[in-house]
């Protein structure tokens, strides 16, 4: 039993590393497995990518792992300190339970990234690679608009958004994609004044492709490798931001446990009970750490060529 | 081939072609510029009409008759199709004019002169901070690019930029104000040493040098260290990293080993020749986070109280002060603009390739 399973093992390993692979799909696993033993082999990418999966456990199984109710005051146990009744990290002035308002605070930090991550990549890319490839006066004035849009300072623009807006966490989140696609379109564009005069380009236009069906089918798997990088390596950018704007009281609002909001309520207390605003900004480092870890590892993995810069 | 063409016709240096070319090539860059300030002008405007505030409200206040809000409404231009009223807000502009602000009372553009001093020192000293001690890091980790030295360098600067500069900031506050007392608070100078210099530049470390006052010098500078350098940081985790790759890319090249068959010191090839042509990318990577610890200095200005320009804006929001919102946002993106073209400039200047 035991040889049969290894043998197996070996052979799936071997078709997994197949220097010939039999189809498509075959291809891709090749690809993929190689990214992942790259993957494991970079130590601090690895890392990185564990922080990741932890934030997404902690944050499916928040009722399992929560001492607590977050948002349960109880007055009589106001300002613990760490360590004190069953309360891990200390409760804050209102007497709720750190610990777990982080751990239901990874929530909406996971839902912020997720949500910035597939809105606005995507409309850099659909800028970037429609400019790229039509070219001409569409490129002049989609280039322009993204250069008024990077001329702006981020958080200063996104704080112009949410005030314009309204304070809430789906404005901020509005806000912040607003401000976050310019780069991509940069980068989308790049790639595809690169692309765009190659053969096989040439060879599906011969065949009558139209432009949405290059743009779409052709040029944007051609674009994802580095746009993948860049998005990763924003994330932390990202989460920073909204902890900044939820500080600033503009995020998400209180009660909910927004690890930004928190160290703001936590700030009038910092002299005599330090551990209210110190242990979500902790979660925020350790968080965007793991996502800048990662998107370093991954840029040398997905992009040797650009490794160094 | 080329030679040969080259030899025949010789390049005719300072003629008359490549100098209006050069002046084409000016006119078209001011243009984009222009057309740049123009589009971050119409968004920061749109931005103000959208705001959900009623500018004639905040006005005449909630208990004003109709006429005479219907007076107020008109006297600000309000009833005017949108275009004539980007075009009005254009002119002001152009002239220098943000308006009123509804919170100090004062114009607009007199508030901006009067806290942009504070938040340009703390950029400066910052910047000098990441520059300082970001390029040796950068080329240090360049010189041994995998090894330890390489990591450590790369650790540090990964560590920078995931910090929440709002969080270490409070963190540095308790820690080397409220408990080893190394620092000066909050502020930016102590209470009783405030408004006794004159005020010649604004910033002042320099004010309190030109009045030769160094018990105020030094004041101010225990207030500014922990600020500045905690964005130096931040901008040190950039510049570390730019160093490093712009090395990385001279180190390769063949007169490096050159210099090196040559029998120079290994110091010589580092510090003077790979160094010596890193400068050129590396001045617009500094204009860069220069110009990103204007706007990185928002969050911290907030937890330092510190009174610059970020402070400023923030309060403005947060109380919906539209005109000393726009003036604000306007002048930050315009600094933006600014820099990136200095930038432009500095390395055309510099790099004789790229003119």
């Amino acid at each position: 039993m035991s040889t049969d399973t290894k043998s197996y093992d070996q052979g799936l390993k071997g078709w997994l590393n197949s220097e010939s692979p039999e189809s498509r799909f075959h291809a891709q696993m090749v690809q993929l497995y190689a990214g992942w033993q790259s993957l494991v082999a970079n130590r601090l990418a690895f890392l990185g990518f564990m922080i990741i999966v932890l934030l997404i456990l902690v944050a499916i199984f928040a009722p399992l792992l929560a001492t607590h109710d977050p948002s349960i005051q109880n007055l009589k146990s106001t300002l613990l300190p760490p360590f004190t009744d069953g309360h891990i990290l200390g409760t804050d002035d209102s007497g709720r339970d750190i610990w777990s308002r982080i751990i239901y605070g990874s929530r909406i930090t996971l839902f912020i990234v997720a949500l910035v991550a597939f809105t606005a990549p995507v409309f850099g890319l659909l800028v970037g690679t429609v400019a790229g490839y039509l070219g001409g006066w569409v490129d002049t004035v989609l280039m322009r608009i993204t250069d008024i849009f990077l001329a702006f300072p981020r958080l200063v623009l996104a704080l112009a958004f949410v005030s314009a807006l309204g304070a809430g966490i789906e404005n901020a989140i509005l806000a912040i994609s607003l401000t976050a696609w310019p780069p991509y379109a940069r980068i989308a564009r790049a790639e595809t004044l690169t692309i765009r005069n190659s053969d096989y380009i040439a060879a599906i236009q011969l065949q009558g492709a139209g432009r949405l069906r290059i743009i779409l089918g052709h040029i944007w798997p051609m674009c994802m490798s580095s746009l993948i990088v860049r998005v990763t390596l924003d994330m932390a950018g990202i989460i920073l931001t909204a902890a900044g704007l939820g500080f600033l009281g503009l995020g998400a609002q209180p009660p909910s446990p927004e690890w930004g909001a928190m160290i703001s309520s936590g700030r009038q207390f910092i002299h005599d009970h330090w551990w209210i605003a110190t242990m979500p900004g902790l979660a925020i480092f350790i968080v965007s750490l793991g996502f800048n870890l990662l998107g370093d590892g991954l840029r040398d993995i997905l992009d040797p060529k650009k490794a160094q810069s | 081939m080329s030679d040969a063409v080259d030899t025949a016709t010789p390049k005719r240096r300072g003629s008359s072609v490549p100098l209006l070319k050069r002046l084409k090539s000016l006119i078209t860059v001011l243009f984009t510029v222009l057309l740049t300030l123009v589009g971050l002008l119409f968004v920061t405007f749109i931005i103000g009409r959208v705001m959900p505030v009623d500018p004639v409200l905040a006005i005449v206040g909630e208990r004003a008759s109709q006429e005479i809000y219907d007076a107020a409404y008109k006297s600000l231009g309000l009833d005017k199709p949108l275009m004539v009223q980007f075009g009005i807000f254009l002119q002001q502009i152009a002239v220098g004019d943000f308006g009123v602000s509804n919170l100090t009372a004062r114009p607009v553009s007199e508030d901006i002169l009067r806290v942009f001093p504070a938040t340009l020192e703390l950029a400066t000293v910052g910047t000098i901070f990441g520059v300082l001690f970001g390029v040796p890091m950068g080329v240090m980790a360049a010189v041994h690019e995998g090894k330890w030295q390489d990591q450590v360098v790369r650790f540090v600067g990964l560590f920078g930029y995931s910090m929440p500069i709002f969080w270490i900031g409070l963190v540095g506050l308790i820690v080397f104000y409220g408990v080893l007392d190394w620092v000066g608070g909050p502020g930016r100078l102590d209470v009783y040493y405030e408004d006794i210099i004159p005020v010649v530049t604004g910033l002042i470390l320099i004010d309190s040098l030109i009045e030769g006052d160094l018990d105020i010098f030094w004041n101010a500078f225990s207030h500014i260290i922990l600020p500045a350098s905690i964005l130096g940081y931040y901008s040190l985790a950039y510049i570390s990293r730019m160093t490093r790759s712009f090395m990385l890319e001279q180190l390769s090249q063949e007169y490096i080993t050159t210099a090196r068959v040559k029998g120079l010191s290994e110091r010589t090839v580092i510090w003077r020749h790979a160094l010596g042509n890193v400068m050129i990318p590396l001045i617009t990577v500094i204009a860069l986070s220069y110009a990103n610890l204007l706007e990185g200095s928002v969050l911290t200005e907030i937890i330092f109280a510190w009174p610059g320009l970020g402070s400023y804006l923030t309060t403005a929001l947060l109380s919906a002060d539209m005109n000393a919102v726009i003036g604000g946002t306007v002048v930050v993106g315009l600094i933006f603009v600014g820099l990136n073209l200095l930038s432009d400039f500095l390395y055309k200047v510099v790099d004789p390739r790229a003119r």
